[in-house]
């Protein structure tokens, strides 16, 4: 409070000179406890694995074998198709579901419903053994197949996980959709764009932003769910170690082969994500970690 | 008023009988208009009057429940067959809104463009012309708004005013018959007012057919050929700017100006 004019003149108060304090940082107990036993934990469990019945030169040896490799390549190449279906039937579906047309709306509510409802690996032996209800596929008349021949296991695995991937990417592109401006929109209605001109020129660029990370995040567990695969004779890096193991009998070096593979393969993909993120955070304020 | 709209050459709009409703909330109650070309046209009113509803309804942004409008001799949202209206599909729409550009309350630009991609976009994307002489045309529209050291600014580095004026050199690369002004300076710090008005007073000037919308009473009383003043949904008063600001005849209008200038 300032005193009142016509009382006694204000005295600047006397403080101590704040150059002449020495700081002391605050101690961080908590951290130093927790590192200990952290490290010890660490240890614990290096030690166990040294020590364990596990021959690391197998492992060494196993980890470039030519089936392995091939498996690999069988794993990622999947990952990848599947993932492309995926995201191509999501945007499809996500578009439809927004749709006004009631029918367009409601199939794809139904699409959605169905294959989030039923486990992954169902559907992947459904879609394999799709000729026990299908002998012959095609349209009468024009062409036909035997199932047997177009239901590959790589067929089989390319449709069940492509099109589970899809129902759930749907939700996830709609979601990004909702997250843009209905003012983008209109500006873009207002300089004559029809509305799939708006769509891909102006909502899902922006909509990418919000899509990305979760899209990123299922992509990751797209290449982990490539294993499942293996119940139907896909021979991807699981089930090619398995294979191996069933003959030579080193299971747990096996696992460890494909279990390290897979590590590899998502932290690319990891960094990957990284740099897709900053493309598309484009004229956007930095946003993400705090400082 | 009784010539029929589509008769007159100096028309370049005519609404009748524009009737809109939000459910039980009628937004614009039978307004009939008419704008001949190169005038300024200023709408004032509360909020909630329908100007804005009525800007959207020309531009088809919003549909409207009954009424016809015509812009240059073009019935807007259907295809007449003698007494028969037939809805127009989204690319017929799409074409017609061509005839306009728009200027939004909250900018709009497209924030994963620069400032230059911005003006450039419909152009190239819609008109499909070469993007070398959009570039250019685009170039010297940005000089022309006063944001030739902006090109490659995104939006998020502007600020509102600058925005703004990037918004209006982006309907002007449409080359429209008509600039629509939705409260252009109403999201913008007082300071930036002035540099978005300074703009469309060069464009009123360049005998740009203009309807704005707007709170600033001075710029509707400089600029303006006539004024508008809207409540309820209707068209309550219309008239030169010294007449409807000076002294208006409605008590409503009266009304509003005062709380306005208070």
């Amino acid at each position: 409070m300032t005193p009142a004019a016509g009382s006694e003149a204000y005295r600047t108060p006397v403080r101590p000179d704040p150059t002449a304090f020495t700081i002391m940082p605050r101690r961080h107990y908590g951290r130093w406890l927790a590192t200990a036993l952290i490290l010890l934990a660490i240890g614990g469990i290096v030690r166990a694995f040294a020590l364990g019945q596990i021959e690391w030169s197998v492992v060494g040896q196993f980890l470039t074998a030519p089936a392995i490799l091939f498996g690999l390549v069988n794993t990622i190449i999947m990952a990848i198709a599947a993932m492309a279906l995926g995201i191509t039937l999501g945007v499809l579906f996500a578009v439809m579901v927004m749709s006004p047309n009631p029918v367009l709306h409601y199939s794809a509510k139904g699409y959605i419903w169905f294959f989030r409802g039923t486990p992954l690996i169902l559907q992947l032996l459904l879609w394999f053994n799709l000729a026990l209800v299908f002998p012959t596929l095609g349209i009468p008349g024009l062409f036909e197949f035997r199932t047997v021949d177009v239901i590959t296991p790589f067929m089989a695995t390319l449709l069940g996980l492509g099109i589970n991937q899809g129902a759930y990417t749907a939700e996830v592109v709609r979601a990004g959709i909702l997250s843009v401006d209905q003012g983008q929109t209109e500006a873009a209605q207002s300089i004559g764009m029809a509305r799939p001109t708006i769509m891909r020129r102006i909502v899902l660029p922006q909509a990418m932003r919000v899509i990305i990370p979760p899209v990123g995040n299922e992509f990751i567990s797209m290449v982990k769910l490539t294993s499942l695969a293996s119940v139907i004779q896909f021979s991807e890096i699981l089930r090619n170690a398995q294979t191996i193991y069933f003959a030579n009998g080193r299971v747990i070096e096996l696992l460890i082969v494909a279990a390290i593979w897979y590590i590899a393969v998502v932290s690319v993909m990891s960094f990957g994500q990284h740099f897709l993120e900053r493309r598309f955070s484009r004229g956007q304020a930095n946003r993400g970690r705090g400082q | 008023m009784s010539l029929d709209p589509r008769q007159s050459a100096q028309t370049l709009l005519s609404a009748r009988k524009v009737t809109k409703t939000f459910g039980s909330l009628t937004a614009l109650d039978a307004v009939d208009l008419d704008v001949t070309r190169g005038e300024v046209l200023c709408i004032i009113g509360p909020s909630g009057s329908g100007k804005s509803t009525l800007l959207r309804c020309l531009n088809q942004i919003e549909r409207f429940d009954r009424g016809a409008i015509w812009i240059d001799e073009e019935l807007v949202g259907y295809r007449q067959d003698g007494d028969t209206l037939y809805e127009l599909d989204d690319r017929a729409i799409a074409r017609q809104r061509l005839a306009c550009g728009m200027v939004f309350q909250r900018f709009n630009l497209f924030n994963h463009m620069t400032a230059l991609q911005n003006v450039m976009e419909g152009p190239v994307t819609v008109l499909k012309r070469p993007r070398q002489e959009v570039r250019q045309e685009a170039i010297a529209l940005l000089q022309r708004v006063g944001l030739s050291d902006k090109h490659d600014a995104y939006p998020a580095q502007l600020s509102g005013g600058q925005q703004q004026r990037v918004a209006i050199a982006r309907a002007l690369a449409m080359k429209p018959k008509l600039m629509l002004f939705d409260e252009p300076t109403s999201a913008l710090d007082p300071e930036l007012v002035g540099e978005v008005l300074t703009v469309m007073r060069d464009l009123a000037a360049s005998g740009m057919t203009m309807i704005v919308v707007t709170h600033e009473l001075g710029f509707a009383r400089e600029v303006a050929d006539r004024v508008i003043f809207m409540d309820g949904g209707r068209i309550v008063e219309t008239g030169a700017p010294d007449q409807v600001l000076g002294e208006p005849s409605e008590q409503r209008t009266r009304d509003f100006i005062a709380a306005v200038l208070s």
